[in-house]
């Protein structure tokens, strides 16, 4: 009897799965690929190193824009804002960083990540205190953040047009710089050796145990991925970019993105904070019934929104080397919310994964990034990344009454 | 004093007098019952007989006007769901209060999740609610990672109490178990009833199916307009004299097991409201 109990437990943890609209991230790979295929035969730059990493810095804001949202569309809510939030952030680092007393840049840092989740900290409590839906009192905050944007910018640099510079070679280095080739092997070596072991050690503990775990072939595999992953992006890092000089490494940015998506998977993944966020996105009553404290989850969760697209706003400024009053923080969160939704995480709340936000976060970049070099502009760029949002919606959609039919 | 079979003589739970009344309407009526452990025992009456306010009492969630309850001879007073959780009275409503995303392992731990270095530690919950299920018989789930959301009502049930089990509940209110539920998933419920009883565990069952009481009660209490018209030992009961009950508060159909002195005999007039 033990043995036929054994191989239907193994079929049932695949089957499962699957059946439960988790197949994980593979059909959005799948569609990932059937793009970049599509754009290299369209325009044989496309998979040309520069352009590689180019996306790479194009993708990242967009990735950390879509990991906050995460945060709350996992608790069924949305926050509008952060798009505004952000620039304001970037704003404050900027601002603190000019000359002629520029202040030490990590106090910078610090002051342009304390305000978008102070911000986001204030939108909590409204909407946990007063019961308000969160899609208003953060229309609200988007337009608040927009005058707040306009003023702090006429505040900082009166004489600047709208626009403050970032005055900071480490700040510029995020998009701009690279670790030196041999870093980038060893960081990218470290990185995937301690993933793939811990990922390796829990599941052979769990198997040991006896608990539901993915067949061995599943875990390797997963870490072989990962494995192929990092070699791919440093290898594209050190391939010369450059004309005249040689330009090699990977940019420091994708060394950031990954700090962040691992620290914020562990939190989801790993804490009472982050079981408690999937359950109120589940069934808000279940957990309140089970003693969960839904406004303390539901603040927080804002404030962590607020604090990642801080994150955000300093990539941004990295990326333009400056930050504008004409920032488009409306169409900025519009993208945060498609490179989340896009990489699988759904509307109606309690599913998705910060993983997917980067996934998702690099279909909305390389949609931009092939559309640009096949010449069309933001008309057809829009345009595609409503359709791919659309779809993403649809599938989710259809997913949930699958379940529920079920 | 108390049921035949309870040793000690004690019933874990007693109500005593208990009434409730909204604005005008007495919605119970001087409820005195009691509540022995480690038996079933079904509380039957038709729609608006007040079967659901005195759930909500046992449970916490509303107080009662007036009267006292006792847990386990001593008086007490629930001033949230919570107090009486601490007791050990759980309730699984009909509705359930699971998380369709959740996992059985992550539902039957929300809230109390065992933490080691700030994470969770998942490999003592599985195991535990492994066993806690198997000590229940529960086989027919395919793994304690599936979504709650991919189960049947009858699964769904058994995991709601699983969940109560794990938490040391003494008392598990089942409000409607088996109304939504196919033959075979109502006999799997049934049987959940069965095991709880076995495991010591008393079971307050809210019941419309007078089939499902009649298998799986040891005792039974009949409300009707907000008073109990009669209780007693299933044995007293026949499937007639409570729908008499039910619908008249008399019967001349009861059989003539001897009660104890809590047991009422069937009141003689239920014309108030």
């Amino acid at each position: 009897m033990s043995t036929d109990v054994q191989q239907p437990l193994r079929l049932g943890w695949v089957r499962v799965r699957v059946h439960g609209g988790d197949s994980g991230a593979v059909p959005v790979l799948l569609g990932l690929a059937a793009i970049v295929v599509y754009f290299q035969a369209s325009n044989s730059l496309f998979l040309s190193a520069g352009n590689l990493v180019n996306l790479m810095t194009q993708a990242a804001w967009i990735v950390m824009l879509g990991m906050a949202e995460v945060f709350v569309l996992l608790l069924g809510e949305i926050d509008l804002s952060i798009g505004y939030t952000s620039a304001i952030g970037g704003v404050f680092t900027c601002w603190l960083l000019a000359p002629p007393n520029p202040a030490p840049w990590p106090l910078a840092v610090l002051v342009g990540l304390a305000f978008p989740a102070l911000f986001g900290l204030v939108q909590g409590l409204i909407i946990t205190s007063l019961r308000l839906p969160s899609f208003v009192v953060t229309l609200a905050g988007q337009l608040a953040g927009l005058g707040l944007l306009l003023y702090i910018v006429n505040q900082a640099a009166p004489n600047g047009g709208g626009t403050i510079r970032l005055n900071s070679n480490v700040l510029a280095d995020i998009e701009g710089g690279a670790m030196s080739p041999l870093a980038s092997w060893i960081v990218m070596a470290a990185v995937v050796a301690l993933a793939g072991a811990l990922l390796i050690a829990r599941d052979t503990r769990r198997r040991a145990s006896g608990l539901a775990a993915p067949p061995v072939g599943v875990s390797w595999l997963k870490v072989a991925v990962m494995a192929i992953a990092g070699v791919a992006v440093v290898l594209i890092g050190n391939t010369n970019r450059g004309e005249a000089i040689a330009v090699r490494g990977v940019p420091w940015v994708v060394l950031l993105i990954l700090v962040v998506v691992v620290a914020w998977s562990f939190l989801l993944g790993r804490t009472r904070f982050g079981r408690y966020v999937y359950a109120i996105g589940g069934s808000a009553e279940a957990a309140r019934r089970a003693g969960v404290n839904l406004s303390r989850i539901r603040v927080a969760a804002f404030t962590l929104a607020g604090l990642t697209a801080g994150i955000m706003g300093i990539i941004f400024a990295s990326y333009l080397g400056s930050v504008s009053a004409n920032v488009d923080g409306g169409q900025n969160v519009l993208y945060a919310v498609a490179a989340a939704v896009i990489g699988g995480t759904s509307l109606f709340g309690g599913r998705g994964k910060m993983l997917g936000a980067v996934i998702g976060g690099v279909i909305v970049a390389v949609i931009y990034n092939g559309l640009e070099l096949l010449g069309l502009g933001a008309a057809a760029q829009n345009i595609w990344t409503a359709v791919v949002l659309l779809a993403a919606v649809t599938v989710d959609t259809v997913a949930r009454r699958g379940r529920s039919a079920a | 004093m108390s049921a035949p079979g309870a040793d000690g003589g004690q019933p874990l739970l007693r109500l005593a007098d208990i009434g409730k009344n909204f604005g005008p309407v007495r919605a119970l009526i001087d409820i005195s019952l009691d509540i022995p452990p480690g038996q079933v025992t079904a509380i039957v009456g038709d729609n608006g007989a007040g079967k659901s306010t005195l759930i909500k009492i046992i449970s916490g969630i509303w107080p009662q006007d007036h009267g006292t309850i006792f847990w386990r001879g001593h008086p007490v007073r629930f001033h949230s769901p919570k107090d009486a959780t601490d007791l050990g009275i759980a309730t699984v409503y009909q509705d359930l209060a699971l998380a369709d995303n959740l996992d059985i392992v992550q539902n039957m731990f929300l809230g109390r999740e065992p933490v080691r270095h700030w994470m969770l530690d998942e490999t003592s919950m599985e195991t535990t609610a492994k066993r806690t299920l198997a000590d229940l018989s529960v086989v027919t789930v395919r793994s304690v990672r599936q979504p709650v959301g991919s189960l049947s009502g009858g699964q769904r049930q058994a995991v709601a109490v699983a969940r109560a089990v794990l938490r040391q509940a003494q008392l598990v209110i089942m409000d409607e178990p088996t109304a939504a539920l196919g033959v075979t998933q109502t006999r799997v419920v049934l049987d959940l009833i069965r095991r709880l009883k076995t495991q010591g565990i008393a079971v307050i069952v809210i019941s419309h199916n007078l089939n499902d009481v009649m298998s799986v009660a040891d005792r039974l209490a009949v409300l009707q307009l907000g008073r109990v018209v009669a209780a007693g030992p299933k044995e007293r009961f026949d499937t007639a004299s409570i729908v008499d009950l039910m619908t008249t508060g008399t019967s001349s159909r009861l059989a003539a097991v001897p009660a104890g002195p809590s047991d009422q005999q069937p009141a003689g007039s239920s014309s108030e409201h």
